[in-house]
């Protein structure tokens, strides 16, 4: 797996102050198990997301850790309160040095 | 009566026959049809379609200058995302003698055109620019019409499709044509078109070619499977997208 690479963010742009909005996260990765041999018999060493993290006007509202057992190019639904406009950044960090990144802006009225 | 009868009786058969030999299902049906509402969900929103990752990779692809002229596929083929509209409906192909399929024809401009190195079938570059160049036809109905060129390869991948095979012994429409919309252990066994290639399974967690597919359905009757980017593995491609003919791409698909 390459150290970074596409991600995606579908959240409301807009929302009422208070309202709970609906946000999904989808990363493009192999999430290699581990526990996988080759045709030759060797061990495929593991390379997943270990950790994913949603912070919103630089508070933390969301984390999840990954494990071997979660599916390739994994997709998070989560939900938050819209409390002010903003930026929400989201951060997923996996072994062999992974690291992607992805922003998307709110305006809560 | 009897005369009555036996026309009778013979329209049907004519029916059936030709039917048969037409190899279109009376009704064709996608088997996007067969999935759960929240696959086709998956399939029919680009932001939750991961086959879309390997779309953006591709269009990047596109652009990337290669070989000793520095050439890219934009430097010949300009925008892709108008010149490559509607091309996959009409793969595979006949181009100079030869039977092409998407994936063959890129390797083709890269080895041809670019002097490059051709990629190898189901690596994430050649899934990538055939997923890129597949999505250019979404919606678009296939549109591969039987033609002196092509004919005698139809002719082929036709009697591939009805060849019985392997120590199953079973043949491609015997499941696909004759047992279409029955179950295979507890799936539903689908018609079998090639109609949203390359797709993203849920099975393989990763995207994967119709050659991919085909020799999974090659295993499963434990025959030997033709081998990626063989002439045969073609014929039978070429046939199979005449069969489907007028269904509409849904590249790149999501299938469970």
């Amino acid at each position: 797996m390459s150290k970074t690479s596409r991600t995606s963010i579908t959240m409301p742009a807009t929302a009422k102050k208070d309202s709970i909005i609906e946000i999904r996260a989808i990363a493009q990765h192999d999430m290699e198990s581990g526990f996988r041999y080759t045709e030759g018999g060797k061990q495929i060493p593991r390379d997943i997301i270990r950790t994913f993290t949603c912070t919103y006007n630089n508070v933390e509202v969301f984390k999840a850790d990954f494990y071997s057992g979660i599916g390739a190019n994994p997709l998070i639904i989560f939900t938050t309160t819209a409390v002010e406009s903003g930026t929400l950044e989201f951060k997923w960090v996996g072994d062999g040095g992974y690291e992607a990144v992805n922003q998307a802006r709110i305006t809560v009225s | 009566m009897n005369l009555a009868l036996s026309l009778f009786l013979g329209g049907i058969f004519l029916t059936l026959g030709s039917s048969l030999a037409h190899g279109a299902p009376a009704k064709q049906q996608s088997s996007y049809e067969l999935m759960s509402a929240e696959n086709k969900a998956m399939q029919d929103d680009p932001l939750l379609n991961p086959a879309m990752f390997w779309v953006g990779d591709g269009e990047s692809l596109w652009q990337q200058q290669l070989g000793p002229k520095n050439k890219s596929c934009s430097s010949c083929h300009g925008d892709g995302k108008k010149s490559m509209r509607g091309v996959a409906t009409q793969f595979p192909k006949v181009i100079k003698g030869k039977l092409q399929t998407l994936e063959g024809q890129i390797n083709q401009c890269r080895v041809g055109a670019q002097g490059t190195s051709p990629l190898a079938y189901e690596s994430k570059d050649l899934l990538a620019l055939t997923a890129f160049v597949a999505f250019q036809s979404k919606g678009m109905p296939i549109s591969i019409s039987e033609t002196p060129a092509n004919s005698p390869f139809l002719k082929k991948g036709r009697q591939t499709f009805n060849e019985r095979m392997g120590q199953l012994n079973l043949s491609c429409a015997q499941c696909h044509e004759d047992r279409a919309g029955l179950k295979l252990g507890g799936s539903l066994i689908p018609q079998g078109h090639p109609n949203a290639y390359p797709i993203y399974r849920l099975e393989w967690q990763t995207l994967g070619s119709v050659q991919r597919r085909l020799r999974n359905c090659m295993s499963g009757v434990r025959a030997q499977q033709f081998e990626y980017g063989s002439p045969e593995m073609a014929q039978l491609e070429l046939f199979l997208m005449w069969r489907a003919r007028g269904l509409p791409l849904e590249s790149p698909g999501v299938r469970p």
